[in-house]
């Protein structure tokens, strides 16, 4: 690794994640110590409600951490004025967009808002920008087409275009998988691999396809009952951190092939 | 950009139509007048008949850009609502803004004599209505955004928006019962809505508060396109949603509200409009949209007003009629027509 790539993007401090109503605090998941680097593919991986949404939506700020700090860019997110933040970090939702009436090419030139005059003229910068987001996704073709047209495959692509063009740091992806089928799921994370490689950005994603995970990553921030730990697939392998992540009376994980069987 | 191109004709077709329907809507009404009275009155010059001249330069000048406020204030005002609603059946309408104007519009007229004396005299001038009628759309608008805010669902917003138009008919009609029948019936005049009472004093301060409102309106335009995209994007695109929101809401109260002073409340032109115009402009930009929902509206209005004259005979239809029976069929054919209502 070159000393550019130990630069940190995103880095938590004794970072408690959880709700807070009137009447108690609900912790779901405390002391998370995760540094992210530059240009780096991150997977977050764990069990259904264990707590990977809320971790995700800490990070981003849609609510606030129990305790702890979260800075992006040695600066505090919360000091973060909201623009500014756009420009570091983009994200990529599970939510459906409102309008799919839009076409491919005005969806991604909408991640550019952040750099857009008052009225959201596109410049010349922001059309280069916008076309590399889309040469960088493969979906040049699809640029006149318009959102309702697309597949789920498809729609992803260009949902990551649009982060792509927002020109982030830190791109954050919440299930980016989900609805996809066994290629495209392939397919889109190695797409985040290649995109992380080449635009140097770093990319955290949440998702189940641990098998896929383990081979494209270059870290994992695991999800367990007890804690997060965050460390290279290969050495959460050695350490046996999977064995821990689901219960054990149906599937266990098999070191040698990097994936989970069913229990015969 | 490549869309600007594509809607560079229809734009111009739009505004060719607007031109010929002003002319149209000025030179048809109760009494015909040759066009060359009219062109002549238009640019200055005396006429054969000083009738002729007055018709035009206090009636029918007046009643045409009255026309073309209305109808592109109102159709702005409904594409407003469906994006901030997230919802294509939205307009001031079903969402009860207009209720809310009616009910201050009430509250004044009728009410008047509930308040008595000099109090109530006093609101019951042109500016009591117009503030009272501002006021209530604000209000309702406000309500109806609130409970937005506890339920995502926006059906279940729609429904409250019908159940605020029937709180509003409630009191309107409790209001009634104790009103004169003279206050009554200026009531009922002001609901059928009418486009020809204003004076080109009235039509000034309508003119002024539409423009704030139309400005805020063109203000808003990069924040309705990232809206688009739903609410957790656009924070993502460092938008500040309270404050849009709250500039969005006050543009549209400032708009419908004030129209439904002046004119009475008038049905479905907010509803209808921006879908009629997505029908042509098929895009979601509201760059594009704004400006072709202000055109639309404009010709709607002026056609509909023109048929409300009922050309060369004494009667007048109560326009509020002539909007429905127009926008109603709109409304039915796009549901039922495939084309999807895709917004």
């Amino acid at each position: 690794m070159t000393e550019k790539n130990q630069h940190i993007i995103l880095k938590t401090s004794n970072l408690s994640i959880g709700y807070i109503s009137k009447k108690k605090h609900t912790c779901i998941a405390s002391n998370i110590n995760i540094e992210l680097k530059r240009g780096e593919l991150v997977g977050l991986i764990g069990a259904n409600g264990i707590g990977k949404s809320t971790l995700l939506r800490t990070l981003t700020q849609v609510q606030n951490p129990l305790e702890g700090t979260i800075e992006i860019n040695d600066k505090k997110v919360n000091d973060h004025a909201p623009l500014e933040l756009a420009k570091v970090l983009s994200l990529v939702l599970t939510e459906q967009i409102t309008s799919k009436n839009l076409s491919v090419f005005e969806l991604v030139a909408l991640g550019r808002q952040p750099y857009t005059n008052w009225i959201g003229t596109i410049s010349k910068q922001d059309t280069e920008a916008i076309n590399n987001a889309l040469e960088l996704t493969n979906i040049t073709e699809l640029k006149h087409k318009k959102c309702f047209e697309l597949s789920d495959g498809q729609l992803q692509k260009v949902m990551i275009a649009r982060a792509l063009a927002q020109d982030t740091d830190l791109i954050i992806l919440d299930e980016p998988t989900t609805h996809l089928d066994m290629y495209h799921k392939a397919y889109i994370l190695k797409l985040l691999q290649k995109l992380a490689k080449d635009t140097n950005k770093t990319i955290l994603f949440s998702s189940h396809e641990i098998d896929l995970a383990i081979q494209l990553c270059d870290n994992l921030i695991v999800m367990t009952e007890n804690d997060v730990v965050s460390n290279t697939p290969c050495n959460l392998i050695s350490k046996g951190t999977f064995n821990h992540l689901f219960p054990k009376d149906l599937i266990a994980f098999d070191e040698k092939t990097g994936s989970f069987r069913v229990k015969k | 950009m490549i869309d600007k191109k594509t809607y560079k004709l229809p734009s111009i077709i739009l505004t060719a139509i607007l031109v010929v329907c002003f002319f149209l809507n000025i030179s048809l009404g109760s009494v015909s007048i040759p066009f060359k009275a009219i062109f002549n009155s238009l640019i200055g010059n005396s006429t054969e008949h000083e009738t002729w001249q007055h018709i035009i330069q206090n009636y029918r000048l007046p009643k045409a850009f009255t026309a073309i406020i209305v109808g592109s204030g109102l159709g702005i005002s409904g594409l407003l609502m469906q994006t901030l609603f997230r919802n294509p059946l939205a307009g001031p309408f079903v969402l009860g803004i207009s209720s809310g104007a009616s009910l201050g519009v009430a509250l004044v007229i009728l009410g008047s004599s509930v308040f008595g004396g000099v109090f109530g005299a006093l609101f019951v001038s042109k500016w009591g209505i117009v503030i009272a009628a501002s006021l209530g759309s604000f209000l309702v608008l406000l309500a109806v955004l609130m409970v937005s805010l506890k339920v995502r669902d926006t059906m279940a917003i729609l429904i409250i928006g019908l159940m605020f138009a029937s709180i509003t008919a409630a009191i309107v009609s409790v209001l009634s019962y104790f009103g004169s029948a003279e206050q009554l019936q200026q009531y009922v005049f002001w609901g059928f809505g009418s486009l020809g009472n204003l004076s080109w004093t009235d039509l000034s301060i309508l003119f002024i508060i539409y423009s704030i409102g139309l400005i805020l309106a063109i203000l808003s335009i990069k924040t309705l396109n990232t809206l688009l995209l739903g609410e957790n994007y656009a924070k993502s695109l460092g938008l500040n949603i309270k404050k849009s929101r709250l500039i969005i809401i006050i543009a549209t109260s400032l708009l419908a509200g004030t129209i439904t002073a002046f004119t009475g409340p008038i049905a479905f032109i907010g509803l209808a409009i921006p879908h009629l115009t997505r029908q042509v402009f098929n895009t979601s930009n509201h760059k594009i949209l704004l400006p072709a929902v202000f055109l639309f509206g404009a010709i709607v209005m002026l056609i509909c007003d023109s048929i409300a004259q009922l050309p060369y005979s004494d009667l007048t239809l109560p326009i509020n009629a002539i909007t429905a029976l127009i926008g109603a069929p709109v409304i039915i054919w796009l549901l039922v027509s495939k084309r999807k209502m895709v917004f």
